[in-house]
């Protein structure tokens, strides 16, 4: 019953193998709470898709979930915009967390 | 309001500010305004009050400066220059009472996405809550 405009209110869930080396640690953590923060519905992350959650938006709470490499990754999306911040997160952590800047413009 | 909350990095060591503000950039980006201060003129180990006034006026936001700091003499030098500011200003100023590396990238991380200065001042505290 999700609706399929994306720009609605909407509920999403998914999930993606973690495939990246040495696990969630900061960097990639970072560029996915980044990631997450750009959309306003709420995104939940967990390591089951049972729970227990954690905020996606939050890097302390990604960070704290010392996730290694190989696990699957849960994600929940509620509000406006979930599964399309859904579809984003997991096209990120299936990139390898190529796909978002994050600094070093050339411009310096 | 516009523009991202500021971080400033306030050591006793050049280096360690330096390579704190260097992390911060390579890992959070450049969207967020940051300064460092660190060491003494001499090249030695320091803080001092006007350093840290230069750096919170270089890493100023309308939204507000979180001051992350090491030790001792770094955390009160920077609360005596939060004080030297104008009273209007002041207020948009913290210290945070947390790890320099650590509190700086999450600090800098939500400061990233736009949010304000107290929950700037948590995220960098929230990682070893006490």
């Amino acid at each position: 019953m999700m609706a399929d405009d994306p720009s609605v209110d909407a509920r999403a869930a998914g999930s993606v193998v973690l495939s990246h080396t040495g696990g969630l640690h900061a960097r990639p953590a970072i560029k996915l709470t980044k990631l997450a923060r750009r959309f306003d519905c709420d995104i939940a992350i967990g390591v089951a898709a049972v729970g227990p959650w954690k905020d996606a938006k939050s890097i302390a709470q990604v960070l704290s979930m010392k996730v290694p490499v190989d696990t699957t990754l849960h994600l929940s999306a509620s509000g406006p915009q979930a599964r399309l911040a859904l579809e984003a997160i997991i096209r990120l952590v299936e990139s390898d967390f190529q796909g978002i800047e994050t600094s070093e413009q050339s411009d310096a | 309001m516009s523009g991202n909350v500021g971080i400033v990095i306030v050591s006793h060591s050049a280096d360690v500010a330096r390579g704190t503000a260097d992390m911060v950039r390579q890992m959070v980006g450049t969207e967020v305004p940051l300064a460092w201060c660190g060491g003494d003129p001499g090249g030695g180990l320091g803080t001092n009050v006007g350093a840290v006034v230069m750096a919170i006026q270089a890493a100023w936001s309308d939204r507000g400066v979180a001051i992350l700091v090491d030790l001792g003499g770094a955390e009160t030098n920077s609360e005596m220059a939060v004080e030297m500011l104008d009273p209007e200003l002041r207020a948009r100023v913290v210290v945070c009472n947390a790890p320099i590396v650590e509190g700086a990238v999450m600090a800098a991380t939500e400061a990233s996405g736009g949010s304000g200065l107290d929950a700037v001042r948590r995220a960098a505290e929230k990682l070893y809550p006490r």
